[in-house]
């Protein structure tokens, strides 16, 4: 499945050091240049040292370069990706708590689930926890379609994002003296 | 070498050439002072204020293109280092600030002189560093010197808890290249964008160059004045791009801006190409963007990519250094002249010159403006000009001509007042065979003067020249034209600034009267350590022209012109 392009929405993959403070770094960047984030997400990569931010921003094209510009002002960043510039895979994940207190609803909610990658992690007689793991818009149909049930609770993860085919996007980064661990070996 | 993180300190501060810190101590950076008594070669001068230090820093910086340091406690010293990161932020100068912090085990515990201080400066620094472990010290000392005078320079700060000051290593010096995978600032142009500008170049008609900071931090000046003689392209500066290319250059056609003079502000509103070097499109200087120079092409060249289609979207956008840039654009340029663009820009010169308050007949009144202008005069124009923030900073940047870089330092881009005292203090410690003036006003000489005590005990040949019209100028000058004169908050009840001099132990004279300018700058510059000049000029003189604040650049409040007044 080719990943949708929604209207306007640039999603940016940033390569960071695993370091004290860089994702405060990244946020401060985005709050005093005034850009609007979608949605941002952060985690480790395969690289212990190397920490993996995508970001959704809804903004004109050359706005985004503007953005990635700024983002490479960060010495802690180390390389910056317009991925949506590219074929790309994306995901989002949502858990959507639904009312599940009638027949009705419980069949609508496993009819739902059926039609989209989705299941029911959790059931009762009051209410269903539901997690789907799709590319953003397919995540939003859902939600659409569970929301005249009822939806209690939602969370959702933001969106992650990867280059399709041989677009590979990491680094050799080691740092120059190894970080001591504060404990749970993450620093951000 | 076994040595504690305070003594690597000094160490890694020696190998970076460091000659002169600035600098207040605290509990939090005592180890740092200890250590310093053993390294005799770096001198350390005692602020009266830790803005004071990051100012001087930052005034040694741009007098000398080396990396300023500046050096306090924890909290409260941390925290008034704040404005003086801000000034070198946006005016891109290389500082770098160490501050004491509590013990690592006391972080985030609310100590007694606790603040965040690499969360407060953050966006008022290039980067900074809370330094955890001993091992790393080095490391980071050699990455912030690099990181602060490199690609486009900035303030960084190192923040040392005590303990790491405390600890100690076996010290071995870094070696080989510093690994910063994701800082790689530009230099080389793409061959494209060159030969596209090259072309906007040989074709324009009506060329401006608008010459920035960046030809001084790259070097550029005989760059750029190559390819303006080369293609007869007038050049207009920005106010940190005095110096850039000799004023007296018939080429060169003044400041830009707010304050520039018309003949600028005219001749990039109606130019048919707009070559931006090193330099940002500040407000200050486009006046209103929806209007700006509408029919124009732009080539904009900044060694900053995120500066480039900011606030005016370009044509040609390189992102590189100006003068590896400016050598690979000049072979691309042809001989040209444009005859009928440089006598339309005479044109707007001579109105100007009709204008000038320098024409007129001022009688026994003293104007800030010639002032400033006798002070050029009776400096021989090649004094190092400090300046503070206000009525006289425009002041200096139209009637005192700069020949040669680095011979102004002015705070641009925050517009700090008080930047002037200090800034002049460290500019004159990077350049001690330079004649140095600070000139001031009367507000924003009192919100540093205390460090008139740090000129005096360290007997730093400083001159200081308080432009005193008893007002805060420039927002007086806004009341006037946009608040109906209604001078809120901006009359000011002054000390006698003589006597307070007196009071430092520093040498003062007042000037009431034109006549006396030259006794006064031939009196300050024979005393051989600090001394303070008192001008009592006119107290509601306007600086002209003026963009009133979102108005076209071409829209311009002017001064009367001197021919048609007399009649």
């Amino acid at each position: 499945m080719t990943a949708p392009t929604l209207t306007n929405k640039q999603t940016i993959v940033a390569l960071v050091e695993n370091k004290p403070g860089v994702l405060n770094r990244v946020v401060s960047l985005f709050r005093r240049r005034n850009f609007n984030i979608d949605s941002l997400t952060v985690g480790r990569t395969h690289q212990p040292h190397v920490s993996r931010l995508t970001i959704v921003v809804d903004m004109q094209q050359a706005n985004v370069q503007l953005i990635a510009a700024n983002l490479y002002k960060l010495v802690n960043v180390i390389d910056v990706r317009i991925i949506s510039d590219d074929p790309h895979v994306s995901r989002d994940l949502a858990l959507v708590k639904v009312r599940t207190d009638d027949v009705e609803s419980r069949n609508q909610v496993t009819a739902i689930c059926e039609r989209y990658p989705a299941r029911i992690l959790d059931i009762g007689t009051q209410v269903a926890v539901v997690e789907i793991v799709a590319a953003e818009d397919t995540v939003e149909a859902m939600i659409d379609e569970l929301r005249p049930i009822g939806i209690v609770e939602m969370v959702r993860t933001g969106v992650v994002a990867m280059g399709r085919g041989t677009r590979i996007q990491d680094t050799d980064y080691r740092p120059a003296v190894p970080v001591k661990s504060n404990g749970n070996g993450y620093h951000l | 070498m076994l040595l504690t993180g305070a003594e690597i300190i000094m160490e890694c501060l020696l190998r970076e050439g460091v000659d002169v810190v600035f600098g207040y101590p605290g509990g939090a950076i005592l180890p740092t002072y200890d250590a310093m008594a053993k390294y005799p070669q770096i001198h350390h001068v005692l602020v009266r204020h830790e803005q004071g230090a990051s100012h001087m820093a930052d005034g040694y910086a741009r007098a000398t293109g080396k990396v300023g340091v500046c050096i306090a406690t924890s909290g409260p010293g941390a925290t008034n280092l704040v404005t003086g990161l801000a000034t070198a932020m946006m005016d891109s100068s290389p500082i770098v600030a160490i501050t004491g912090q509590v013990p690592t085990a006391a972080i985030g515990s609310d100590a007694f002189q606790e603040t965040d201080v690499t969360g407060v400066t953050l966006p008022v620094t290039k980067h900074n560093y809370l330094v955890y472990d001993v091992e790393e010290l080095p490391y980071i000392i050699r990455e912030a010197f690099y990181i602060a005078r490199s690609g486009r320079p900035g303030p960084v700060l190192i923040d040392v808890p005590k303990d790491v000051q405390n600890a100690r290593i076996e010290f071995q010096y870094p070696q080989g290249e510093i690994r910063l995978p994701g800082y790689r600032p530009p230099e080389k142009a793409d061959e494209r964008d060159v030969a596209a500008a090259a072309e906007l170049i040989n074709q324009s008609q009506r060329p401006v160059i608008l010459a920035g900071h960046g030809i001084l931090m790259s070097g550029a000046m005989q760059e750029l004045r190559e390819l303006a003689e080369r293609a007869q392209i007038p050049v207009t500066l920005t106010l940190l791009g005095k110096g850039g290319m000799p004023e007296s250059h018939p080429l060169v056609i003044g400041m830009m801006g707010m304050h520039g003079e018309a003949a600028a502000n005219h001749a990039i509103q109606e130019a048919d190409l707009l070559i931006a070097l090193g330099m940002r499109f500040d407000d200050r200087v486009t006046g209103n963007l929806k209007t700006y120079s509408p029919n124009s092409r732009k080539i904009h060249v900044d060694i900053d990519a995120s500066e480039l289609n900011k606030n005016v979207m370009v044509d040609v956008g390189i992102a590189g250094d100006l003068r590896t840039v400016l050598a690979q654009l000049l072979p691309h340029v042809e001989s040209n002249q444009h005859p009928e663009w440089i006598a339309r820009i005479r044109d707007w010169q001579e109105d100007a010159s009709d204008r000038d308050i320098i024409q007129y007949d001022t009688g026994d009144k003293l104007f800030a403006a010639q002032v400033i202008n006798d002070l050029w005069r009776y400096t021989g124009g090649d004094a190092i000009i400090v300046t503070d923030v206000g009525q006289h900073q425009m002041l200096e940047a139209q009637y005192y001509p700069h020949q040669r870089p680095a011979t102004l330092i002015t705070s641009g881009g925050l517009g700090t007042m008080g930047f002037g005292t200090p800034a002049a203090i460290g500019a004159k410690f990077g350049r001690p065979d330079e004649v140095v003036w600070a000139i001031v006003g009367d507000g924003g000489f009192q919100m540093t003067m205390c460090e008139l005590a740090t000129a005096a005990q360290e007997n730093i040949n400083v001159n200081i020249a308080i432009i005193n019209n008893s007002f805060l100028g420039m927002v007086r000058q806004w009341q006037e034209l946009f608040y109906d004169r209604r001078y809120q908050a901006t009359p000011m009840f002054n000390p006698d600034f003589c006597k307070l001099a007196e009071a430092f132990g520093v040498p003062a004279m007042r000037v009431t009267h034109r006549n006396q300018v030259e006794e006064a700058v031939a009196y300050a510059q024979s005393i051989n350590g600090p001394t303070l000049i008192e001008f009592v000029v006119e107290k509601e003189e306007m600086v002209y022209p003026m963009v009133p604040a979102g108005a076209s650049l071409h829209e311009m409040k002017r001064r009367p012109k001197l021919s048609e007044a007399k009649q």
